[in-house]
């Protein structure tokens, strides 16, 4: 029961963003990170699984085949959480991770509100739910859309950078209680992200991706090397190896230009 | 001497929604009433004024009512009167959804020409000068207007998917389009005869005079056609709020949503261009007013923007009878006035807030 991309290719207005996208594979009950500079094609490649993004090859969820179905269908698989969150519609924090779990399940409508109840006290949200979207912040934006997409509660939940506005408690507090949720529902959580040190410490596995190629995955501690950090974001960083524990890194210097 | 107990405080989400909703329903049956009070003030209005529990007792019970007054308020009063609503509730929903599916502040089918567009095939079709069969008159300028109104909705939506273009982009496009089919109207009225240039200036102002039972009937229809559409459609438009890319994310196929509700905004528009001409404003202003005051959860905002478009409406139909003593004024000349100002204030406003 896993996540499988094989021979994935994407081209977009004629210039390939994603090719020979292999080996990558994701397993329910834990969170995978999926990394790699700016332009590196990560966004595309969530888009890709997700339906959103045309591409060719194999992408395998729990051994059916995602390209085979249609949109609405894939919406039943897995929900992809869009960077953009930038929603300002007349619409409370309530009533829109309402209409997120109302889109995707039929169900007494009582039960929707105990759920999207407990979905925004976990997130810390409950305070806030009568706010209107406009009159919220982007990290507060942002969580909503973390909400949305929680409460949906898909076998599959892909977020790109989910964490981008929001501050270190609450960075802290969403990723901790995705790591718990992909436990405790047995789903599989991948998680676009360019903050190193929470990708090593929240993530069983990574994706790491340099110019649409995949550039290593695996365990944290087997992708995140001096040498690959040197060759993928073209940094020196300092990386400690604490007994049981993820590794941490310190992001030193930049050595040369990117090109990209 | 004992102080006032202050309100608990409700910390419960569930409990804050709900109280949410009740006012939201409250205002909706608010609106509502106030609308049923207009139309009975509209019918009680006009060149012999009734009083309110007249018109009240004779649309009860008419059989009691004297024959003249049963006439008028039966025959006359009451088709204008509902039609008022019909066609303010038709603008108005065009208007919501319009502004829902182009993500659009400024978009209703008068600022965006399309009624304009559907007054000229109602045009053609006078111009043309068919009509033998009852009805077939009717249907026919309903028809044209409609293809009209769908050719050019359609080249709105054409145009809204393409790269670069954004809400003022749009509005241009659409005031361009206004100019079009106005010179087009404009060029029927030169060659159309004096009796055919008579109703041509009908539509172009916009006029409830010429309702009756047979017309709310058919208005009436497009609205029992095109609301289901809305209403199943409701979560799905909701969530096109929230951005097309969280939409499509949320397995909605935005394309076919847009193209249906675009087809169900064009007949409503042509319909009600078709039987009371051109008038501008209503499907901008009414859906403003139920944002501001219910949100935009289709469930309350669809209801809050009809209800609001009636009464405009209504209100105006009553203003076209009193404003000059003795005199009808073409109700599209009014709605513009109250409209404009909205709209430019609207303009300045759209950089801004809520469609970031």
């Amino acid at each position: 029961m896993t996540l499988r991309l094989e021979r994935l290719d994407c081209r977009v207005g004629g210039i390939s963003i994603l090719e020979g996208i292999a080996g990558l594979e994701a397993q329910p009950g834990e969170v995978t990170a999926l990394i790699g500079p700016n332009g590196a094609g990560k966004s595309t490649l969530l888009k890709a699984v997700a339906g959103l993004q045309r591409a060719n090859g194999s992408l395998m969820l729990h051994g059916q085949e995602l390209a085979s179905l249609s949109l609405e269908q894939r919406a039943r698989h897995l929900y992809y959480l869009p960077q953009e969150f930038g929603s300002r519609a007349v619409l409370s924090v309530f009533e829109a991770v309402l209409l997120a779990r109302r889109t995707r399940i039929h169900e007494p409508h009582e039960r929707a509100l105990r759920k999207v109840q407990a979905t925004l006290k976990a997130l810390e949200l409950e305070p806030l739910a009568e706010r209107d979207l406009s009159q919220l912040s982007g990290g507060q934006r942002q969580r909503v859309a973390i909400a949305q997409a929680v409460t949906r509660e898909p076998p599959l939940l892909l977020l790109d950078e989910p964490t981008s506005a929001l501050d270190l408690h609450h960075q802290l507090q969403v990723l901790d209680w995705l790591t718990l949720l992909a436990a405790e529902r047995h789903i599989i959580v991948v998680i676009a992200i360019h903050d190193l040190g929470l990708a090593a410490r929240f993530s069983r596995r990574i994706w790491m991706l340099k110019a649409g190629r995949v550039a290593a995955s695996g365990a944290p501690g087997d992708v995140l090397t001096h040498a690959r950090l040197r060759d993928v974001y073209a940094i020196e960083a300092h990386i400690e190896w604490p007994d049981d524990e993820p590794p941490r890194i310190t992001p030193l210097t930049a050595i040369h230009s990117l090109g990209r | 001497m004992t102080s006032a107990m202050p309100e608990p405080l409700v910390t419960d989400s569930i409990s804050r929604y709900r109280i949410r909703r009740r006012r939201q329903r409250r205002l909706i049956l608010g609106v509502a009433l106030l609308t049923l009070a207009m139309v009975i003030i509209d019918i009680a209005t006009g060149p012999s004024q009734y009083p309110l529990r007249d018109v009240f007792m004779t649309l009860v019970a008419p059989s009691e009512a004297p024959e003249a007054m049963r006439i008028i308020v039966w025959n006359i009063r009451l088709p204008v009167a509902l039609m008022a609503i019909v066609v303010g509730v038709s603008l108005a929903l065009a208007g919501a959804e319009m502004q829902t599916i182009l993500n659009n502040p400024l978009a209703d089918p008068f600022t965006l020409g399309i009624s304009s567009a559907a007054s000229v095939g109602a045009a053609l079709a006078i111009t043309l000068g068919v009509g033998i069969v009852p009805f077939a008159d009717t249907l026919l300028v309903t028809g044209n207007a409609f293809l009209l109104a769908l050719a050019a909705s359609l080249f709105i939506w054409g145009v809204s998917r393409l790269r670069g273009v954004n809400v003022q982009t749009l509005v241009l496009m659409g005031i361009a389009i206004m100019f079009f089919f106005n010179a087009m109207l404009g060029l029927m009225q030169y060659v159309a005869s004096a009796e055919a240039l008579q109703q041509l200036v009908f539509w172009s102002l916009g006029s409830l005079s010429k309702a009756s039972w047979s017309k709310v009937g058919l208005a009436t229809l497009a609205l029992c056609v095109t609301l289901p559409v809305f209403i199943h459609a409701g979560w799905r438009l909701t969530a096109l709020r929230l951005g097309d890319l969280h939409a499509q994310a949320m397995g909605i196929d935005v394309g076919r949503l847009r193209l249906r509700i675009l087809l169900c905004c064009s007949l409503l528009a042509a319909t009600a261009v078709a039987f009371v001409g051109t008038i501008g404003f209503v499907g901008l202003v009414g859906p403003h007013i139920a944002r501001l005051l219910v949100g935009e959860d289709q469930r309350v905002f669809l209801p809050m923007s009809a209800l609001s478009g009636a009464l405009i409406m209504s209100v105006t139909s009553i203003l076209s009878k009193t404003l000059v003593p003795g005199i009808l004024l073409p109700i599209g000349l009014l709605t513009a006035l109250i409209g404009l100002p909205f709209f430019v204030s609207l303009i300045l406003r759209s950089r801004k807030e809520m469609w970031g």
